[in-house]
């Protein structure tokens, strides 16, 4: 009947695509598509132009104030990346950091002989308690996690704030063992970043090497799809914002160890720097894509353009501005490069007919 | 009890029984019954919105029905999820490709079954080597490491295809999965499913190609209007008498057209073409005429409406209305030239819930209304007062948000919308879709009643009773193409249905 001809006459690309079996694809394409690479190179070119004009910005010292000064960053860098790979945001990062630093200066004036791994633990507890009430929000809700987090961002700041009734927490205040743990090296690397380091590590090894992992890209890749296949995605999701808590968590006990002086304002404003980490770390807004080893150089370029800019004596009024021609030109890239790939797929698949 | 009582030669592997769901106050399905036998391809035939997609989503645990037992193999199943459907075997390829863009192709078909190597780690190279081993058996070559997005539409088909085969399924279910396909696929995945009955598999099958149901199929059950109307051995069967039981109704004299006299046209679609969507679509609409846009849900007709109205673009033709060229993908041309486009989803294209019925109303007549760019209250009340007069909106306040009207009285709002930009030509998708019975024969009285003030109307239904009562011509579209053009006395189930199905679409 019709159908042969018809089928055959209307499909250019109805024979099977010849090349596309092979995985020959050009090097650069490959590179190019690689955004932890050109996050390197633009880190490696601030950092030529500053010490060309600074040689001391290579210095042991301030090479480790860079560390410690990026630490907290990335590792909410990464706790955001779980979220928005499956198509969601936490705006609640900052206050949860916020509220756990405090908390842990509390614990150490109630109970002055607290060991810090407690303190530690109960941090992290405190943030994934946090978490896992944002969460439960966006399964019952069924609102946009934007909506949710916008909401527990004061939320979880007006707890604190309330607690902290206008009193600072001090240094004094907490045991020297703690404290430390924020300034300590371990051969010349600050311990602070090493835990970034492990965070980082662990997370990039789960996202990429288990189901449940690839599972959380499937649901931000194409929602519906991920119901149809079966993955339990409202579990998944709520998971992930406890995750997520509990990271802002852990950065709010490194919070309270490496600046030992503590009110309710601590990390005011935080989650935006933290998006805006994982969006130059080529972290996609809609989901289904990203790495936490990218939002974890996008923090450390982030921080380390506000270190340069100082050594540059650049008016730190640029540092925004900067900072959001960055943010732009992130943008600008991922388009670019998504509308070549999408080319070439489209050509290498019609070149069979 | 069973449908096909006495013919059985196996006992079936797949029985559901007694299948109901409904989607609000919308009975999708009523008293359904099937029965899949091991070795055997079973093909579920009907009309648009007969209820075939309704069962493969309860097949395939998507949606839970309201009422009815399924049983799988003489145990009772029940399907709480699309995961469970999975742990009993069921596979399905949907319609629509529902892949993962960012993901490469071997991932898409093994999400939440990859093969795993020490620590319960993925073992990518064995993902990509088990996909390639599939796409070997169907006899195609897709990098399976490459991503979903950029595949064409055949390409995505065959991924599904791949994903249904890599679970060994038992029950496979397949909603016109050959839409995208050449003829060469279409042969290997016949042969895929052939392959698959032969190892005691049972294939539902879905599809408006009468050659492929007759080809592949060894039973056949006819849906209509989501009631179950005959299970049969196709041996048994013609295609005359399928499509005669897919049609089934009487065409009474529900929708009567008073006869108008003809005037100029006043629509004209010259060559009109989307590469891909549809190609040289040419016709005509009198003023006085209804012409109804028949076919099969992704003939190209909606697309085609939205094409002449200039909401979508098109790579060759011309649209001219009253004799004057209108300039593609300009809507607020097409406004002013005369052309109204009442659309076939209300809730997300022609209305906007949760404004009130007033402003709903007089949406597009907003410049017209306002006064040195203001709209204020008075004129768009009297303007909305009219119309929702002349058109009978049940309505307790013209300030009530439109969603919380029924379907039947939305659908006049658009009307409403649309009318009161006093149009010569309307263009109206899906006119009753969802609505009940009194306010249909309301909406047919009107649009005749339009049609003998001169207005040129052109009619897209999926409904046949619909399309025959009320079209002074009748237009049928077949995958992208206009195949027939039926007159009034021409027109009837059977014409229309075969030249939707492409069956002598050459006459």
């Amino acid at each position: 009947m019709s159908r042969t001809d018809a089928g055959v006459t209307e499909r250019p690309t109805g024979a099977p695509p010849a090349g596309a079996g092979r995985p020959g694809r050009g090097l650069t394409e490959r590179l190019l598509a690689v955004r932890e690479l050109s996050l390197l190179l633009a880190l490696g070119a601030l950092v030529l132009v500053t010490t060309l004009h600074n040689d001391r910005f290579l210095s042991s010292q301030s090479v480790k104030d860079l560390l410690l000064g990026c630490a907290i960053l990335v590792i909410l860098a990464v706790g955001q990346t779980l979220v928005i790979v499956t198509r969601n945001v936490d705006l609640s990062v900052g206050s949860i950091l916020g509220l756990v630093a405090f908390a842990t200066g509390e614990l150490f004036l109630a109970a002055p002989g607290t060991p810090w791994p407690v303190a530690l633990v109960t941090g992290v507890a405190l943030g994934a308690v946090c978490g896992a009430v944002n969460g439960g929000l966006i399964a019952v809700a069924r609102v946009p996690a934007l909506v949710i987090t916008l909401g527990t961002l004061y939320a979880f700041r007006g707890v604190d704030y309330y607690w902290a009734a206008g009193q600072q927490i001090n240094a004094a205040d907490m045991p020297r063992s703690f404290l430390r743990l924020g300034n300590q090296t371990l051969l010349g690397v600050p311990v602070l970043f090493l835990v970034a380091l492990v965070v980082v590590a662990v997370a990039g090894f789960y996202l990429r090497s288990f189901r449940s992992g690839r599972e959380l890209y499937a649901i931000g890749s194409e929602p519906t799809a991920a119901r149809l296949s079966g993955i339990p995605v409202g579990r998944r999701v709520f998971a992930v914002f406890v995750a997520s808590g509990a990271l802002a968590g852990l950065a709010g006990v490194l919070y309270a160890a490496r600046f030992g002086t503590l009110d309710a304002a601590a990390g005011t404003g935080l989650e935006l720097q933290v998006v805006a980490a994982a969006v130059v770390g080529g972290v996609a807004i809609f989901g289904g894509s990203g790495s936490v080893y990218g939002a974890a150089l996008g923090a450390v370029l982030l921080t380390m353009i506000g270190s340069s800019l100082a050594v540059l004596r650049i008016d730190p009024f640029w540092q925004q501005a900067v900072v959001g021609a960055l943010i732009l030109a992130a943008i600008g890239l991922d388009r670019l490069l998504a509308l070549r790939m999408a080319a070439r797929l489209r050509g290498r698949s019609a070149h069979g007919a | 009890m069973s449908p096909d009582a006495g013919e059985s030669t196996s006992s079936p592997l797949l029985v559901l029984d007694d299948i109901a769901k409904s989607f609000g106050a919308v009975a999708a399905l009523r008293g359904v019954r099937l029965a899949l036998h091991p070795g055997e391809a079973h093909a579920l035939v009907g009309e648009n919105g007969a209820g075939k997609s309704t069962l493969v989503k309860i097949l395939a645990g998507a949606h839970a029905p309201d009422a009815g037992r399924l049983t799988l193999a003489g145990k009772p199943l029940l399907l709480r999820g699309p995961a469970d459907a999975r742990a009993a075997g069921i596979a399905v390829i949907y319609q629509e490709p529902t892949l993962f863009p960012d993901l490469t192709v071997a991932e898409n078909i093994f999400m939440g079954r990859q093969p795993l190597r020490s620590l319960r780690r993925v073992d990518t190279r064995a993902m990509n080597r088990a996909a390639e081993q599939l796409f070997a058996r169907l006899g195609v070559r897709i990098d399976p490491a490459r991503p979903a997005r950029g595949l064409s539409i055949a390409d995505q088909q065959l991924v599904e295809i791949a994903k249904a085969l890599s679970f060994d399924a038992r029950v496979l279910v397949m909603d016109e999965p050959t839409a995208a396909l050449s003829g060469v696929e279409v042969d290997r995945l016949f042969g895929v499913a052939r392959s698959l009955c032969e190892r005691g598999a049972a294939v539902l099958f879905i599809s408006h190609r009468f050659d492929e149901v007759f080809d592949l199929c060894q039973r056949l059950t006819v849906l209509r209007d989501g009631t179950w109307v005959s299970s049969d051995r196709t041996a048994d069967l013609t295609v005359d008498e399928v499509v005669r039981r897919m049609v089934g109704r009487d065409v009474d004299s529900l929708f009567p057209k008073q006869d108008a006299v003809l005037r100029d046209t006043l629509l004209e679609v010259r060559g009109l073409t989307r590469t891909g969507v549809f190609s040289d679509v040419t016709f005509g609409v009198r003023g006085g005429e209804i012409v109804a846009l028949a076919g099969l849900v992704g003939a190209g007709r909606s697309e085609v409406a939205r094409a002449v109205f200039g909401v979508d673009r098109y790579d060759a033709g011309e649209v001219r209305v009253a004799g004057r060229a209108l300039p593609p993908g300009k809507p607020g041309k097409a406004i002013a030239a005369g052309l109204a486009l009442v659309p076939e989803d209300r809730r997300q294209q022609g209305l906007v819930m949760e404004l009130s019925v007033e402003r709903n109303a007089t949406l597009a007549r907003r410049g017209a209304l306002a006064r040195l760019g203001l709209l204020l209250g008075g004129a768009e009340r009297a303007e909305a007062r009219q119309w929702t007069r002349r058109l009978r909106v049940k309505t307790a306040r013209l300030t009530a948000a439109v969603g919380t009207l029924s379907g039947g009285n939305q659908q006049k709002v658009v009307l409403a919308k649309w009318l009161a930009t006093h149009p010569r030509v309307l263009i109206i998708d899906e006119p009753t879709r969802g609505i009940d019975v009194g306010t249909k024969s309301e909406v047919h009285r009107l649009l005749s009643e339009l049609a003998g003030e001169g207005m040129a109307i052109l009619m897209i239904s999926s409904e046949l009773p619909e399309v025959l009562g009320m079209a002074d011509r009748v237009l049928v579209m077949h995958e992208g193409r206009l195949v027939r053009e039926l007159s009034r006395d021409e027109a009837d189930e059977t014409s229309v249905m075969f030249a939707a199905t492409g069956q002598g679409a050459i006459a």
